[in-house]
């Protein structure tokens, strides 16, 4: 299930802006890529790039390619709602849809794609995405209660049970625990722990520690200054980024030194 | 105790308190004020012969003035300023109420007199003084106002998810401007439109139910847009977002999406659409015309609206005027019902499609 991402020469615009310069990556399976730098450097807008949500904001287009088994995601023949499909996405704030029951979000996915499904089917299939995300448990009561009823922690887990519900090949995650207090913080962290072994998980994130403890791989984004575009400034194991970085900018950043 | 009130000073201080407090009117003792002023404005204006508008104006002013420099010289200028604030606020509110109040109160005691059973029963065929009803009337407003709903909800709702969520550049820019303008569009300008229309198809003279239906969507369909509008831009991108990235279509993403989460919002603002327009005369008094007898059909044929039916039972009420004129009344009465009926469906809608929070 897990796929490998090559992304080669990629440029990011917003309009005429371009916001993220020349990415050349290759992002492993089955494992945790984190990627760090300061706010506005372009990991989110990179995270988005590879699943084509870029694209859902006006004017937002990009060069290069994004390569996932061969198969070029920015191909004129590829349908952007195929690639979504294959790469589900869990964002910063928890975002449960509020019309919805605990069970129908986590069958949002096939349900909103006109899959038709036997009950029986669904109900497995809620059973293992919220067993998947580590919340069956604290929900298995009310599933038919609505999902914004949730705290923010079950709600976010709750989201990433939707995103694995469509079994895509890779979950990309923006900040998903920033909104979240250290308990619900850690919930997630194991679950992240659990799931590279079936997904290619990519996660942006502002907690370094977090970075440190749950990727393999990690990416440092930095820009040279205002209105220039972010660049990727250095790839490499986890372990090596935080002991011993082949940059000075990398270096800084880690440290807590700028400039 | 007048010897130890020299001493009084020598005592040892108290530690001043974090927060100083201060001496406070005692509870009401605002209100207090405020009426003590009100009475001496009572005792004002009877001496200059009585009047309520005299009395209104005396008694606000008085009524803030002595409030004020109560509290003033009892509270301090900040609790004194509050007090004035909050004077002037409750009387701007006071004063807006009086128009509405007397509104209600003309309408409902005029009315009240001939809300009865034959006005709901009747139609006006053959009756020249006494007795005779609106039930044509009242038909033919519920028809032409359900038509003309029929026709600019559609249009409303779907020009304004192109709006929301397609429209872009130019083409958005002009489409919200003309909606815009529409809205200002006066009520009889919409009925000659409609008029003008028809008579490229029917000639000089038509008169018919449908006419009046697409005169009044010309009305509604810029409220429809605008209020449906606000609504759908309230529905957070987070959700458009979160249902794109499960690879969920775009059209998907509206209507299974964005639509259930406004629908609240979406079926109020049709309902306060509809009241505004059900209770208009000028276009319906062009189109569509009055008559003395039930019509169903809004196809062929004037029809009598409640709002056109007042005005001709109240400008030609026949001998003796008495009974047309009571009749007006009631039917602006019902119409007062009708919509505030639809508001409160409005109101309902509102609270039983809204996002559960499930707490």
């Amino acid at each position: 299930m897990a796929k490998r991402i090559d992304v080669s020469d990629l440029d990011i615009f917003y309009g005429n802006f371009k916001a993220v310069e020349g990415v050349n990556v290759s992002i492993e399976p089955r494992s945790v890529t984190a990627l760090i730098g300061p706010s506005g450097c372009g990991k989110s807008t990179f995270l988005r790039s590879l699943n084509r949500m870029h694209e859902v904001i006006p004017g937002a287009r990009v060069e290069g390619k994004v390569v996932i088994d061969g198969q070029d995601l920015y191909g004129s023949d590829v349908d952007p709602v195929d690639v979504r499909r294959q790469i589900g996405m869990v964002f910063q704030r928890p975002n449960p849809f509020p019309t919805m029951s605990i069970y129908d979000n986590v069958v949002a996915g096939v349900r909103l794609n006109a899959r038709k499904m036997k009950k029986s089917d669904l109900d497995d299939l809620v059973e293992s995405s919220l067993k998947g995300a580590n919340l069956w448990n604290e929900v298995k009561d009310r599933l038919d209660r609505p999902g914004s009823g949730l705290s923010g922690g079950q709600q976010q887990r709750l989201c990433i049970a939707r995103a694995i519900a469509v079994q895509p090949e890779v979950l990309l995650m923006d900040e998903p625990c920033s909104a979240l207090d250290p308990i619900s913080t850690l919930a997630i962290e194991d679950l992240m722990t659990e799931l590279k072994d079936r997904f290619t998980i990519v996660i942006v994130t502002h907690n370094m520690q977090q970075a440190a403890r749950v990727s393999e791989q990690t990416g440092f984004f930095n820009l040279n200054g205002v209105g220039q575009p972010g660049r990727l400034i250095e790839f490499n194991p986890t372990e090596k980024i935080f002991s011993n970085p082949d940059q000075k900018a990398t270096e800084d950043y880690i440290s807590g030194r700028f400039g | 105790m007048t010897t130890t009130a020299p001493t009084r000073p020598e005592a040892p201080e108290p530690e001043a308190p974090a927060v100083r407090t201060r001496r406070g009117l005692p509870r009401f003792g605002g209100t207090g004020l405020f009426v003590a002023g009100l009475v001496v404005a009572g005792l004002l204006t009877a001496l200059s012969g009585w009047s309520w508008g005299l009395f209104a104006v005396y008694g606000i002013v008085l009524g803030t003035l002595v409030t004020y420099v109560g509290s003033r010289v009892v509270e301090g200028p900040r609790k004194a300023t509050d007090r004035l604030v909050t004077c002037l606020v409750s009387s701007a509110f006071a004063i807006a109420m009086v128009p509405l109040v007397s509104l209600v109160y003309t309408v409902v005691s005029n009315g009240i007199t001939r809300l009865d059973g034959t006005f709901f029963t009747n139609s006006m065929v053959g009756v020249v003084g006494e007795g005779g009803g609106a039930y044509h009337a009242i038909m033919g407003t519920l028809i032409i106002t359900a038509l003309a709903a029929l026709i600019s909800v559609p249009i409303g709702l779907l020009a304004a998810i192109y709006l929301v969520e397609y429209g872009r550049g130019k083409l958005k820019k002009a489409l919200t401007f003309f909606v815009d303008v529409m809205t200002g569009i006066p009520s009889i300008v919409a009925g000659l439109f409609a008029y003008a229309f028809f008579v490229i198809f029917f000639g000089p003279g038509v008169r018919f139910g449908l006419g009046g239906a697409v005169a009044l969507s010309v009305l509604m369909i810029p409220v429809v847009v605008r209020s449906s509008e606000e609504v759908l831009k309230l529905v957070p991108n987070e959700l458009r977002e979160a249902s794109y990235a499960l690879g969920v279509p775009k059209w998907r993403t509206i209507t299974k999406v964005v639509i259930p989460t406004a629908i609240a919002g979406l079926g109020t603002s049709v309902t306060l659409a509809i009241a505004r327009v059900i209770g208009e005369t000028a276009p319906l008094l062009v189109i569509v015309g009055i008559t003395a007898a039930t019509n169903f059909d809004p196809f062929d044929g004037r029809m009598a609206t409640l709002p056109v039916y007042a005005y001709y039972q109240l400008t030609q009420p026949g001998v003796p005027p008495q009974f047309g004129i009571d009749r007006a009344w009631t039917a602006a009465l019902v119409l007062i019902i009708i919509v505030m009926a639809l508001n409160v469906v409005a109101r309902l809608i509102s609270r039983f499609f809204a996002p559960k929070t499930g707490r």
